[in-house]
């Protein structure tokens, strides 16, 4: 058989969208996904990222727009004739096939003779040599997702389409399948783009992220440039937790100068993706685990230069690693602050009047005119 | 006392023994009587074992004709209402369309309406169509009264399966044919396979309906009826017995191929 694996090339799509009646799924939208890369579509359920999955899959028609592979236009195609395969949520085994017989199902639809060989290096590269005659019910989810995993890439797509692929398993089994899936990335070099609505997988797998929010994509980068440096308040509170704190801008040169809460803080220009006009507002955000807490009374310690929030323990609890307090201060009413379990801390019990602060350097800035509880406590359920 | 214990324990496992026993009588008495050798035209007392039915099964006029008639009617009833009505199952699933709703339940009409006023009704129709009563209008009569029986049964099977099957398989290069012949079909195998059973069942067992449109062709009920008023052959009983057999056989072939299926995973 011919090895379509080094003929690959971007994804390319260009203005796609999908309209059902009246409603958009996803709005005309512009991405190009580079060859060889893990590639995550991140958002909650109803987001639009499905759908996108599915018309560079084939399975839905886009309503404008067109998308290209390697240069060439696929976007009549149907699915059967693209060189793309996916991996479906809940798998999509075929109950009357065995394990040898879904994985092959795709080389002898295109009249390969001879699958023995290549089902085999499959089952190896999965790790399921020992079930090949199985039929999909007597596997556990885990196994199921591996077989689904082998018979996609058999057919060696030029990219692989995985659609919230995870979301069926257990934790624990989670984690180990996401390291699994980025092994057997690494080692076949095809491009994966992988729908899910859990940040940390994304996170965790994935080089690039595009985080999408009703029908568009908020935002796009690396893992962690989007964690440090979120430019909308949804990808701030979507990925990880952001404490947000409405702020009046002072004054602007490098360092931008905020008032908040009958405080000033500051924060580096570099990182405000705001306008910074005096008088201006601002939602000044940083991330929990980067807070330092101190009492009160002990408020002499820290080291100058330092922004400070003084405000009062409401809450706090502990998870192991480390301790999640709530605190309320005239800046926010409910500043998270996490700090791990270093040394035995006396007196930061709910009620304790203390100080949070941390590096300027640490904090963003984002547009005030956003709902600034876009994308909380987003609903854990598959789309 | 102990025999009252004995019983109060096992009060469910009696109960279901005798409904179990209400349910095989009939059969068993069928089974029996077919090796009986009766003194005279009615085969109603037990007078002494013999094998003579068995080995002489036509040697009564008509009857093997008449059985011949049932079966082929029955075969092309089946294939007829399993193919329109696995369509219409897979149309009511899977298509949105105008009146949907409607179709989906003037498709239990024909079960709901008294057997015998449809067989009248039938009756009329051919009748004012000038139609030859006979093999044919028996036939019609057949799939029409199968297809409701066929769709239910495909169409709980098909409501069940998961489109993504269909996706997945276009998905892995299958064009529309392979995708419906790889597997569609497969899938739904179990429920057209149900309604094909039942609606020969139904098809070779008529009696209301075939009895008013046959005109002068006799098919095996028919044969039955009509002999019973002047005495009942022995042979009745033995291709009685023989139909059940075979039913028996099949579910049992049928049951044995599942559970290896189950245990070594082919």
């Amino acid at each position: 058989m011919t090895q379509q694996q080094t003929a690959g090339g971007d994804v390319r799509l260009t203005g796609i969208s999908k309209t059902y009646g009246s409603f958009t799924a996803v709005h005309p939208l512009d991405l190009t996904v580079p060859q060889g890369t893990f590639f995550a579509l991140l958002g909650a359920s109803g987001c639009g990222k499905t759908t996108t999955l599915r018309m560079i899959a084939g399975l839905e028609d886009a309503t404008t727009g067109t998308v290209s592979l390697g240069g060439s236009d696929i976007t009549d195609l149907p699915p059967y004739r693209r060189p793309v395969n996916t991996v479906f949520q809940s798998y999509a085994l075929f109950p009357h096939l065995d394990v040898t017989e879904n994985i092959a199902f795709g080389l002898r639809r295109r009249g390969v003779k001879s699958v023995k060989k290549q089902v085999g290096e499959m089952l190896d590269l999965v790790q399921l040599g020992d079930f090949a005659r199985r039929r999909p019910h007597q596997l556990s989810g885990g196994q199921q997702q591996r077989v689904a995993v082998a018979r996609a890439l058999i057919n060696h797509p030029q990219v692989l389409l995985l659609d919230e692929p995870l979301g069926a398993l257990d934790l624990k089994l989670r984690r180990q399948m996401q390291l699994e899936l980025k092994r057997i990335q690494t080692e076949v070099g095809i491009t994966f783009i992988h729908v899910t609505h859990d940040q940390e997988e994304a996170m965790t797998m994935a080089d690039t992220v595009a985080v999408m929010n009703g029908g568009r994509v908020e935002q796009l980068g690396a893992p962690a440039d989007l964690y440090e440096n979120p430019q909308t308040t949804f990808v701030a509170n979507f990925l990880g937790t952001s404490n947000l704190i409405e702020a009046e801008v002072v004054s602007a040169d490098t360092d931008v100068t905020v008032s908040a809460g009958g405080g000033t803080l500051r924060l580096p220009a570099g990182r405000c993706s705001a306008p910074t006009a005096r008088g201006g507002r601002l939602l000044l955000g940083v991330r929990p685990e980067k807070l330092s807490l101190t009492r009160a009374d002990e408020a002499g310690t820290i080291a100058a230069g330092r922004n400070r929030v003084t405000g009062r323990i409401v809450d706090s609890s502990f998870i192991g690693v480390s301790t999640q307090y709530v605190v309320e201060s005239p800046a926010g009413k409910a500043l998270q602050c996490y700090e791990q379990n270093v040394e035995h801390r006396t007196g930061l019990t709910p009620g304790a009047e203390v100080v949070l602060h941390w590096n300027p350097a640490h904090t963003f800035g984002l547009d005030a005119a956003q709902d600034i509880a876009a994308g909380v406590e987003s609903v854990e359920d598959p789309a | 006392m102990p025999v009252l214990r004995l019983l109060r324990r096992n009060a469910v496992v009696i109960a279901g023994l005798l409904t179990l026993a209400y349910m095989i009588l009939p059969n068993i008495v069928v089974m029996v009587f077919s090796f009986n050798k009766p003194n005279g035209r009615f085969n109603y007392a037990w007078q002494r074992f013999s094998l003579d039915a068995w080995k002489d099964p036509c040697g009564v006029a008509d009857l093997c004709g008449s059985l011949s008639l049932s079966l082929r009617i029955a075969v092309w009833a089946t294939l007829g209402a399993t193919v329109l009505g696995t369509m219409i199952a897979f149309a009511l699933v899977r298509y949105r369309f105008r009146a949907r709703g409607a179709v989906n339940s003037l498709i239990f009409l024909p079960m709901a309406m008294p057997e015998v006023v449809m067989a009248a009704s039938l009756l009329t129709l051919f009748l004012n169509m000038g139609a030859q009563l006979g093999f044919w209008t028996v036939l019609i009569a057949h799939i029409m009264f199968c297809l409701s029986f066929v769709v239910t049964a495909v169409k709980a099977r098909v409501m069940s399966m998961d489109p993504r099957l269909e996706e997945a398989a276009r998905d892995l290069y299958a064009g529309p044919v392979q995708t419906f012949l790889r597997v569609t079909l497969p899938i739904a195998a179990p429920g057209i396979a149900a309604g094909a059973l039942l609606a020969f069942a139904l098809s070779f067992d008529d009696f209301i309906i075939t009895n008013f449109n046959a005109g002068s062709t006799v098919t095996f009920p028919m044969f039955v009826w009509g002999s019973a008023q002047r005495g009942t052959p022995v042979q009745i009983n033995v291709i009685g017995t023989a139909m059940f057999a075979i039913a028996v056989a099949v579910v049992l072939v049928g049951q044995l191929v599942a559970h290896r299926r189950k245990n070594t995973g082919k």
